[in-house]
């Protein structure tokens, strides 16, 4: 970041994430993406004239679930309210929320900071609503056309307290937060459909200045990548507006990722006063102690548990168990990879590194790898018993990707077995030391740095298939003959 | 008169109701009476008495999760003003 | 030609159970009767003539094969806010004039199943705010009692077509008196249930927590016919209660002997006619007669009811009827220029002067800043109502008192001064906020005007309250008057 370090930046988030849910929040209609315009909008979607919301079991269940697992207050008896406001997306003019009676209340999540402190973030609350529908802008001879689809689909608002203090750990929180959802497995967190959605609420103030500077809400970033780079843009614009003299206006703001600015949305302001009130169409949800614990049974291990676990059975270090455990399915991989393997940092290793990497390069998730945990621990079997070295290994690995068959395969049908046999590897130094002598004698003479020669010619002569620890070894023997 | 001509217009606007200025003066006049009629209400100590938004004192029952619409598209909007592709027609929202 | 129209609905079904008429017949005998008087009235806005004589074939099919309920065949007309498949729902408003219902209220679906035939679509105040049914987009009702006066609203239509026998029974709602007062106006007897007990779903939103659907027929027993086919659990709707729906006709002839009758001090006091009160004191001789023992009570907040029930049913419909937007469905201005246009325009031509008043006292009572002189004190007076009449029914079985101040008003009389159209449902009102079971049942004229005797029960008491009535009935002849030109 540019900005100097006489600035302070506040920033709380309000993320947005949809409910897996089959159906609606409040009507039987399926929630699943991408259908046709309108299609999956009945008559309480559309607010027709008469209909009436029913609460969806399964939205209630799920929201309990997050708040358990963020170790937070379940609101025994939560209240449906309406915040009205008129937007051809909100079919009723007003959306269902919760206002004073959440579903669920204070609670907190972790963070790991670059310099591998932790930082704890609180939860103000989170609680249930419908989703809006979707405008699309400028077709139709200049109309915009509504698709309702998407309204009443079930979300909870995660609404954070102003703790972070950069854009890192916004998305830091940001990507807990998400992990989270997919680990209890209520929401599919997929950002690209809108699943999981943040609104960010940025001020910056003076070093040491006690109050909070007046804040702006940057709305629907749909991205890690542009969460952070839309706080940095507007904490930047916040700077330089009060260095210019001038003051921070309340207001809501949209990032636009193709300026890279953000930039006011008065449409969405305008008199700002959204009439709360306790729906009447709805009744208070009462839950009991049974309820909540049933669901608390239900809970998988968490992130920040599976971490701990990984660091105290398996030896890893903090961060690869962080990486490690930064997705269940990641998680579940490395698990299955470090049982079949039977060596747990190998398996760490492995998993951070060359196929982490991998992943990273194709823009793909684990579970769509194309190495299964099964295939890559016998790959990495084969590292153990010296199979292959590891520089093979990556070759290997890079053939078991292009679809080429199991490790073993591979390393048959190429050949590319590491020759452990010591007189064939004493073999090969001899004749590289044959064809070598005055730099053989420079090694003898106490140029250390010729070792490395000498073992890469061995290599080279072997294919890259002699055990480099063998042929160390061998090298030490001759020098000291 | 507990409500200005302001003050109804205001409320007109964020009601997305548009009022004839001609007619101002008599919801002004309308509106300040019931204003006056209900401020009786402030005649009666409520401190501590909970609010009632509802006639029973019943909860919420839940429903199951479950798909049971089907798409109806076609007769929703043979009764809208304006369709096109299946979509709603509105004026240019400008965001 | 009979006279079907002096029959009641139990004397209807027995001759269509015997075969003596056909439904076919009897739909027709009541369509043409809306034909030849209904210009005098306007209480209907659709009249379903095919539709009708298609379900009355279906009806007489039923009969013959000895599948009929006691309702089979019956023909009755609908509140225009019950949303009807394939008909124009409009809800007494421009803004719908033009909707046709893809769907079928549940009420109006369980009338079906019951075999009741729908004559057509009763006009109504629109969006159901108003006392008098003029505040219709399709005109002014009228009394069949005296033309130049008011139905009561908002079931304006509804009262009036079964005080004129147009229809032998209809169906209302009642948000603040809508069933009652215009009940009483009319000379019928009605009877808005416990809160709860009909569903609301397809019933279009006036203020949620207030709306009840129920009947409004000639008699108790009829109501208690057609209660039976209406109440009742529908998973639509939230706020309707699954509990077991009683046969409401079992307990009609029980004995009154006993009955605690509670009379609030405050519904005999100052804006009461004198006349009204005269005749009310009348019917209370007779249930003294039938061995009910009358018992002063008081229900002190009583008084606030009409203050509170404007801040609550305003603020409710403030948001209900937002939806009316002209995206969707329903009326759109003509050539919006940009979507603050379609908005204002769209709801400003839409809706009608009353709707407006009351969408703009909801939307300042929630607005910031007086949330809580309004609203939430509203609530909480809404506690203190409804807490009266707990305390009243430790003491008492019914509450009764007039429906009414006085009897139906001239056309045009109240229709400047909404404080004045307001209080003449002072004595309804309360029974809503607490969500409780009322009754008007006609006791008597003053000038030849129908005066209605309001009787309250407890919550679920709806068989009590018809039996209550019925007795009354059985005994007097009021509820049989039917008015001259329409005998």
């Amino acid at each position: 970041m540019s900005y100097d370090s006489n600035w302070e930046v506040v920033i709380g988030l309000e993320i947005h994430c949809q409910l897996a849910t089959k159906s609606k929040i409040f009507s039987g209609s399926s929630t699943a993406y991408g259908a046709e315009p309108n299609t999956q909008a009945n008559a309480v979607d559309l607010a027709m004239p008469g209909v009436l919301p029913v609460f969806n079991k399964e939205a209630l269940r799920l929201a309990v679930k997050f708040g358990l697992a963020v170790d937070a207050e379940i609101g025994m008896r939560s209240v449906f309210d309406r915040k009205n406001y008129f937007y051809p997306d909100s079919p009723k003019a007003y959306q269902i929320t919760q206002m004073d009676h959440p579903i669920v209340g204070v609670g907190h999540m972790d963070i790991e900071l670059e310099n591998g402190e932790t930082k704890r973030i609180g939860i103000t609350r989170a609680h249930l609503e419908e989703d809006a529908g979707k405008s699309m802008h400028g077709a139709y001879h200049g109309m915009t056309g509504i698709d309702l689809n998407r309204a009443g689909t079930p979300l909870i608002e995660i609404v954070s307290e102003p703790d972070m203090s950069s854009a890192k750990e916004a998305v830091a929180y940001m990507r807990k937060i998400h992990s989270l959802v997919r680990y209890i497995e209520i929401s599919d967190g997929n950002m690209q459909e809108g699943s999981f959605r943040c609104d960010a609420n940025v001020s910056v103030r003076p070093k040491g200045q006690k109050e909070l500077g007046t804040r702006a809400e940057l709305k629907n970033i749909n991205s890690f990548r542009f969460v952070e780079k839309a706080i940095n843009i507007e904490i930047e614009r916040q700077i330089d507006v009060i260095e210019d003299g001038g003051k921070v206006v309340q207001e809501t703001r949209l990032y636009d990722a193709d300026k890279n600015e953000t930039r006011s949305m008065r449409s969405k302001e305008e008199a700002n006063d959204y009439r709360y009130f306790p729906d009447p169409d709805l009744l208070p949800v009462v839950i009991d102690e049974a309820y909540v614990e049933a669901i608390r049974k239900e809970l998988p291990e968490l992130p920040e548990q599976k971490k701990q676990r990984y660091i105290k059975e398996f030896d890893l270090s903090s961060y690869d168990a962080d990486v490690i455990t930064s997705s269940r399915e990641l998680a579940d991989y490395f698990e299955t990879v470090n049982a079949k393997c039977g060596d747990a940092k190998l398996a760490a290793n492995w998993v951070t590194g060359e196929l982490a990497a991998r992943l990273n390069k194709e823009e793909i998730e684990i579970t769509d790898s194309k190495v299964d945990a099964e295939a890559y621990a016998g790959l990495l079997l084969r590292i153990k018993d010296n199979t292959i070295s590891g520089k093979i290994a990556k070759d290997v690995f890079e053939a078991m990707w292009q679809g080429e068959g199991s490790a073993d395969e591979v390393i048959e049908s190429k050949g590319l077995k590491q020759i452990t046999d010591s007189s064939a590897i004493e073999a090969m130094v001899d004749e590289v030391i044959a064809n070598n002598t005055n730099q053989f004698e420079e090694l003898k003479g106490g140029k250390d740095k010729m070792m490395g020669f000498f073992v890469g010619q061995v290599m080279k002569a072997s294919g890259g298939k002699a055990n480099p620890g063998q042929v160390n070894q061998i090298m030490r023997k001759r020098l000291d003959a | 008169m507990s409500l200005d001509a302001d003050a109804v217009k205001k409320i007109a606007y964020l009601a997305r109701l548009k009022i004839d200025e001609a007619d101002v003066p008599g919801y002004v006049n309308n509106l300040s009476n019931i204003i006056d009629l209900v401020e009786q209400m402030s005649a009666v100590d409520t401190e501590g008495v909970l609010p009632m938004s509802h006639p029973m004192d019943a909860v919420q029952r839940l429903r199951e999760d479950k798909v049971t619409e089907t798409n109806q598209r076609e007769i929703f909007q043979a009764i809208a003003p304006k369709t096109e592709d299946g979509l709603y027609l509105v004026p240019q929202v400008i965001e | 030609m009979s006279d079907y129209h002096k029959k009641t609905i139990a004397e209807l079904s027995a001759l269509l159970q015997a075969g003596e008429v056909s439904s076919v017949e009897l739909t027709q005998y009541f369509l043409d009767r809306i034909k030849s008087h209904d210009e005098k009235l306007n209480s209907f806005i659709t009249v379903t003539d095919e539709l009708a004589l298609n379900a009355a074939k279906e009806a007489d099919e039923k009969i013959k094969n000895g599948d009929a309920g006691p309702l089979t065949g019956v023909p009755i007309a609908h509140k225009d806010i019950f949303c009807t498949e394939g008909v124009r729902t409009s809800c007494g408003s421009k803004m719908l004039d033009n909707f046709i219902s893809p769907y079928d209220a549940t009420v109006v679906t369980k009338m079906k199943a019951a075999g009741v035939v729908m004559l057509g679509k009763t006009n109504m105040d629109e969006f159901a705010m108003g006392s008098s049914n003029e505040t219709s987009y399709y005109g002014a009702v009228k009394n069949p009692w005296d033309t130049d006066t008011v139905p009561g609203g908002s079931s304006g239509g509804s009262a009036s077509a079964v005080g004129a026998r147009l229809a032998p029974a209809a169906t209302g709602t009642d948000t603040g008196g809508s069933i009652r007062q215009p009940a009483s106006m009319c000379g019928i007897t009605g009877i808005k249930p416990t809160y709860g007990r009909v569903s609301r779903f397809g019933m279009i939103a006036f203020a949620s927590s207030l709306d009840q659907a129920g009947p409004m027929a000639q008699s108790a027993e009829d109501c208690a016919l057609l209660l039976n086919a209406m109440a009742g659990f529908d998973e639509r709707d939230s706020t309707c209660i699954d509990k077991e729906v009683p046969d409401y006709t079992a307990d009609l002839d029980k004995p009154l002997a006993g009955l605690r009758i509670g009379l609030p001090k405050e519904y005999f006091g100052e804006g009461l006619n004198a006349e009204v009160e005269k005749v009310i004191r009348g019917a209370l001789g007779e249930y003294k007669k039938l061995g009910a023992e009358l018992i002063d009570i008081e229900l002190p907040n009583s008084g606030l009811s009409v203050p509170v029930y404007y801040v609550v049913a305003p603020a409710e419909c403030s948001a209900n009827l937002s939806r009316f937007d002209g995206v969707r469905y329903g009326y759109r201005c003509e050539n919006p220029v940009d979507l603050m246009d379609l908005y204002t325009r769209s709801r400003g031509e839409g809706f009608g002067a009353e709707v407006k008043r009351r969408i703009m006292i909801g939307t300042y009572a929630l607005s910031s800043g007086y949330y809580d002189a309004y609203y939430l004190k509203s609530q909480q007076l809404r506690h203190k109502i409804s807490d009266d009449f707990k305390d009243a029914f430790e003491k008492v079985d019914v509450i009764m008192g007039p429906t009414a101040p006085d009897t139906a008003f001239k056309i045009g009389e109240k229709s400047d001064d909404p404080i004045s159209m307001y209080l003449s449902d002072i004595y309804t009102i309360a029974v809503n906020l607490a969500g409780l079971p009322g009754m008007s049942v006609p006791a008597g004229f003053v000038n030849g005007m129908p005066v209605g005797l309001q009787i309250t029960g407890n919550y679920f008491k709806e068989s009590q309250l018809l039996n209550v009535a019925h007795q009354y009935q059985k005994n007097t002849d009021w509820h049989r008057a039917i008015p001259e030109d329409f005998s």
